[in-house]
């Protein structure tokens, strides 16, 4: 479904991600998993267009995406929820959501409204309410909200378990999973590793930009290397 | 149910702005018919409509889109002088006043408008103050560019020099519609005060309803999060072109008002200083609020006049109250706002070859 070949980013003279590939089928959870300042937010952000990569490239259903804007890449199917619950502050819960579905014709995004409220009841009680008086976890299911109005078949998610309480943790990696199950693909970035492969199929381990190693998420979960840098020994 | 309560509310806001230009305009109309406004007072009417309609479109860019113009006055000055030149060429084609100025007015907007969209899409492309960098230096050329162009009309049609206003070499009975550094001169003065009380209609109608409209929440998405909404796939590069061409455009319209209501015009009547003052209105009325900008921009226009029986105190006592609104309104908007523009003054103050720093 993706298919990313030997990319290579840079921020002016900073290499920060290295010649990476990776692929993501139809139906799975995939994670990319590492530590901060390994590349994960640059690879996602590519992916979605809103990063130039200078060489390789990034196929989505067998299209090359690479070069295309990201209003474009959103429409095709493939949307990311940012890092650091990137909602619209100023603007009510429903603005947001309305905002997610930009791309979508008015009936298909109200349809997707009442979807993303069946999913998320919270966002529905609140869907008056400013943006930024939600509580963090709030915030979260938002944003992922928002991503899911565009009615992504692929979704991205960075690090949506950031700063947020364990209880709410478990309640992301819930929606997650529901979200999986549903039918949409997924590709997560997380620094928190043993949530993302316990609801991943697959994983990939990133070091300073580069994949250092990559296997189904119960092999990484088991490996010693991977449990001692990223599981806590 | 709540689509409907939601218009409502925004619609309410916005008829309380018509109902407040519809008032003022009724108001200035009876005190004309019963004499009681004063001559110098009602000269300034198609000023202060011009200047409502330059604060307003700022907004736009700067409140509602988020980013920096310090060059607004050069969208003006396009639209006065282009505004001038049609309508002088138009004299004997167009004999009905009302309808020349509108024609006018038209070509002024459709100019601006085109010259926001060269100065737009390279500055806009990118992150960060660039537009504030590239309209300062857009209005400082235009300025320039209009000091050295002669312009003159006869029976052959229009003739361009940029020497002087005989290599024109115009024909008997040819009129020289813009004179280089004089500016343009013998305009004949078809502006008037309802046309200018339609124009800020017209302004207030497409802003106020760009605003509430889909596209509008775009641009403020967009103002507000870039990143959140890139990724939730809103153009930004067409979003921010479209405030910033619509705002270019109502400058320029304001602008072939402003300059078809005198006999003569000047370039350096749109210089950094006009872009500033409308920039101070639109800080005043609040950054982002339309009704604001009206009123700061026709106080802040009749003021000086009407403190001009304090003679030598007028400026001081103009400057006195600016910074007591400054104090009242005082927020995080503003200030952010003001350190932005410092910045862009020490730039230009350093790159400025006659205060230059450097010698
Ligand atoms: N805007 C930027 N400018 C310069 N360097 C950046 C920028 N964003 C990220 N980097 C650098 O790129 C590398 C990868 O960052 P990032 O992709 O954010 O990592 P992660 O998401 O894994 O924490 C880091 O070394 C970081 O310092
Ligand atoms: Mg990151």
């Amino acid at each position: 479904m993706l298919k990313v070949n030997d990319i290579n980013v840079y921020y002016g003279s900073i290499h920060a991600v290295k010649g990476i590939s990776f692929d993501v089928n139809k139906g799975e959870i995939v994670t990319l998993i590492g530590a901060n300042g390994a590349g994960k937010s640059t690879i996602l952000n590519s992916v979605a267009g809103l990063l130039k990569t200078r060489t390789g490239s990034i196929e989505f259903e067998g299209q090359s995406i690479l070069g295309t804007a990201p209003h474009l890449i959103v429409s095709k199917g493939l949307a990311m929820c940012p890092e650091g619950r990137r909602i619209f502050l100023q603007m009510s819960v429903e603005e947001n959501l309305e905002m997610g579905g930009y791309t979508r014709k008015n009936q298909e995004a109200e349809q997707s409204l009442i979807n993303v409220y069946d999913r998320f009841p919270r966002l529905k009680e609140r869907r008056k309410q400013q943006a930024g008086t939600l509580s963090g976890g709030e915030q979260q299911m938002l944003a992922i909200g928002r991503a899911l109005m565009s009615r992504p078949s692929l979704l991205m998610l960075d690090e949506p378990s950031m700063g947020l309480a364990p209880i709410l943790v478990d309640q992301i990696f819930a929606i997650i999973k529901e979200l999986n199950e549903s039918g949409t693909t997924i590709l997560l970035v997380e620094q928190n590793a043993r949530m993302a492969l316990s609801v991943a199929d697959r994983g990939y381990v990133l070091e300073t930009g580069r994949i250092v190693s990559s296997a189904s998420a119960s092999v990484l979960l088991n490996d010693d290397a991977v449990r001692k840098a990223y599981l806590g020994g | 149910m709540k689509k409907v309560k939601k218009l409502r509310k925004s619609t309410r806001s916005s008829l309380i702005t018509y109902g407040l230009v519809i008032l003022f305009f009724v108001i200035v109309q009876v005190m004309m018919i019963t004499g009681n406004l004063s001559s110098s007072l009602r000269g300034q009417l198609v000023p202060i409509a011009a200047y409502i309609v330059m604060a307003v479109s700022l907004n736009l860019t700067v409140g509602i889109l988020g980013e920096l113009s310090l060059g607004h006055a050069g969208f003006m000055s396009i639209g006065a002088f282009a505004g001038v030149i049609v309508s002088t060429s138009l004299e004997n084609q167009i004999a009905n006043a009302p309808l020349r100025l509108a024609v006018s007015m038209l070509v002024g907007g459709i100019l601006a408008a085109v010259v926001g969209v060269i100065v737009g899409v390279p500055a806009l492309r990118l992150r960060g103050d660039y537009l504030a960098i590239v309209t300062l230096a857009f209005g400082e050329i235009i300025k320039n560019v209009i000091n050295i162009l002669y312009v003159g009309y006869d029976s052959s049609g229009l003739s361009l020099s940029l020497k002087s206003a005989n290599a024109l070499g115009l024909e008997e009975g040819g009129k020289v519609v813009l004179n280089g550094p004089m500016g343009a001169v013998g305009i004949s003065r078809i502006s008037t005060v309802t046309a200018g009380f339609v124009l800020i209609i017209v302004t207030l109608f497409i802003v106020l309803n760009l605003m509430h409209s889909r596209s509008g929440r775009a641009i403020m998405a967009v103002r507000d999060n870039r990143i959140a909404a890139e990724s939730v796939g809103i153009s930004i590069t067409k979003y921010k072109l479209m405030a910033f061409v619509i705002s270019a455009a109502l400058a320029g319209l304001a602008g072939s008002l402003y300059a078809l209501n005198f006999s003569t015009v000047v370039a350096k009547k749109f210089d950094f200083n006009t872009s500033i003052l409308v920039l101070v209105f639109v800080v005043l009325g609040g950054i982002g609020n339309i009704r604001g900008s009206i009123i700061a921009a026709a106080v802040l226009t009749v003021l000086p006049e009407l403190l001009r029986q304090f003679n030598d105190y007028r400026m001081l006592l103009y400057a006195i109250i600016l910074i007591l609104v400054m104090i009242a309104t005082n927020n995080e908007k503003i200030k952010n706002l003001i350190n932005r523009v410092t910045l862009m003054l020490d730039l230009k103050t350093k790159n400025d070859p006659k205060k230059g720093g450097a010698a």
